[in-house]
């Protein structure tokens, strides 16, 4: 009987736990996701997406100066915007995989490792870091401004992304293991076709939301000389002295992309609801 | 014959609680043991140990007189022979019935795919679901999910199947489509450990019911025997409590 008592508590604390979990999993950071039940032409996205999409288009038409002018010349940095961001979030995807496998790891060094790294990356603030890759390791590394942003970026990111990384695999019930192990697969093969497959379906949308965050962050990079969307905004407000208009265009800009991304997490998290229905 | 699984001196404890105390069992080829015993009496456990999702702390286990229990035994090898079936069935839920029950063979044992496919689709249509090779884990009852774990423990062609509570997650009238599987794979000569308390089964297909309680076989029997005249007081009162 005590043994069943404790098992039962301990499955409790388990699904408290996981519960835990599968919170932090919903509660990322990231613009807020729109629900279902907000899809209303009034709701919340809606406003601010075609609001912002509207003050883009009305105010070069009412003021081609300085609004067109700013229109004209900031985009130049969404390359460097999407760019810094595209090859951080792939690099981050790498470091993440393997440091959440670290970090649910039976090898004590291993598990440790991932853990340290996890620890000490998640306590500095990102701009903490970008000035320490480029400016305190800039003899050492001899990186140009671009590069050392997407190594600080992914470097931070890979953090992150190790937790979302180990919180899916820790999603995963015990039983899809144990179930695998006893036909007879390896715990690798198990980990390869059972566990890191239903893994990405978990964690999909909070990857999608990593990456409107690496978005919004990459603007940081503008201060290692990067010429990025920000950067480009800046530069012209500081020949035109026209603030006000430049920041403006400069926010709406990234508004609009944050907006347009976190619909598409939202629609993707909606098709990965239910297994096979979609097959 | 020699036993196809040989338990001697079984011990294995949670901390500071004692699963199995001491437990001895030999199973014979072709014979159906059926465990029962009342929650916490380490039955469960014991079946776990014999394909070492837990590993027993002292004592050992033999599947065709090779070590289980020895840490630097080949567990796979040895798992392949064991199919197991689960309370909560675990199916893989990314995965089609068909890949579900091809995928072991095709990983494990290197069977190519037409072949696997194949021998698949016999065990679809022999656990009686023929139609839904190309279904998924979510669209079954759980009388369907069971059957399709059977025939997904089946496809590695095992010497010995266990059954841990094969039917304690399913709606009464889902029971029997499971029962009537496991009663016509008794009948075709496997050799089963089952942790069950389905008494209808016990009658119509064990050899032999072990009773455990507190970590210890309390008594074992052939069925007509064990559910009409039992020796121990113990196993009276639990008798009277689930007939």
């Amino acid at each position: 009987m005590a043994k069943k008592e404790s098992t039962a508590q301990q499955e409790q604390q388990e699904q408290q736990e996981k519960d835990a979990e599968r919170a932090t999993i919903n509660v990322t950071d990231g613009t807020l996701i729109p629900t279902k039940k907000e899809q209303g032409a009034l709701s919340a996205w809606n406003l601010s997406f075609f609001g912002a999409i509207a003050l883009l288009v009305i105010l070069p038409i009412i003021e081609p100066d300085p609004y067109l002018k700013i229109l004209s010349f900031v985009p130049d940095g969404l390359a460097a915007t999407f760019g810094v961001t595209l090859v951080s979030i792939v690099f981050a995807l790498i470091i993440g995989l393997f440091a959440g496998l670290g970090r649910v790891s039976a090898k004590k060094a291993v598990n440790r490792i991932a853990t340290i790294y996890v620890e000490v990356i998640r306590g500095i603030p990102l701009l903490v870091q970008l000035f320490y890759i480029y400016y305190a390791l800039g003899p050492l590394l001899k990186l140009k401004g671009p590069s050392a942003a997407v190594l600080a970026m992914s470097i931070c990111y890979g953090a992150y992304m190790a937790e979302i990384f180990r919180a899916g695999i820790q999603a995963v019930p015990k039983g899809q293991m144990e179930a695998a192990l006893a036909l007879g697969m390896s715990r690798s093969t198990a980990m390869r076709r059972i566990i890191i497959p239903q893994t990405i379906r978990i964690i999909l949308p909070p990857i999608g939301n990593e990456f409107i965050a690496l978005l919004k962050d990459s603007s940081l990079v503008s201060i290692l000389a990067v010429s990025d969307l920000l950067r480009r905004g800046r530069e012209y407000a500081s020949t035109s002295f026209r603030y006000f208009e430049s920041y403006t265009v400069v926010a709406l800009i990234y508004l609009v992309m944050t907006l347009f991304f976190s619909r598409l997490v939202a629609i993707m998290e909606e098709k990965l609801r239910h297994y096979g229905s979609h097959n | 014959m020699a036993p196809i699984i040989e338990i001697k001196n079984a011990v294995k404890n949670f901390g500071s609680v004692r699963a199995l105390r001491g437990v001895s069992l030999d199973v014979a080829v072709g014979e159906v043991v059926l465990i029962i015993g009342p929650s916490g009496s380490g039955k469960s456990t014991l079946l776990r140990c014999v394909n070492r999702l837990e590993q027993l702390d002292s004592g050992t286990i033999l599947i065709e007189g090779q070590s289980v229990t020895d840490p630097k035994a080949d567990i796979r090898l040895i798992r392949e022979k064991v199919g197991m079936v689960f309370q909560s069935f675990n199916l893989f839920p990314h995965l089609s019935v068909l890949d579900n029950i091809t995928l072991a063979p095709m990983e494990v044992l290197k069977i190519p795919k037409e072949e696997a496919q194949a021998k698949a689709k016999e065990l679809l249509a022999k656990v009686g679901l023929s139609d839904k090779v190309g279904a998924w884990p979510e669209q079954l009852s759980g009388g369907q999910q069971q059957r399709v774990a059977i025939a997904r423990a089946l496809a590695m062609s095992p010497k010995v199947m266990l059954f841990d509570e094969p039917t304690s997650a399913l709606d009464p009238e889902m029971i029997k489509e499971v029962l009537d599987v496991m009663t016509d794979l008794a009948n075709e000569g496997m050799t089963m450990l089952v942790v069950s308390h389905e008494m209808g089964f016990a009658r119509a297909a064990a050899d032999r019911i072990i009773f455990m309680d507190a970590g210890q076989i309390v008594e074992e029997a052939p069925p007509e025997t064990f559910f009409t005249s039992p020796r121990e007081q113990r196993t009276k009162d639990f008798l009277d409590h689930i007939l």
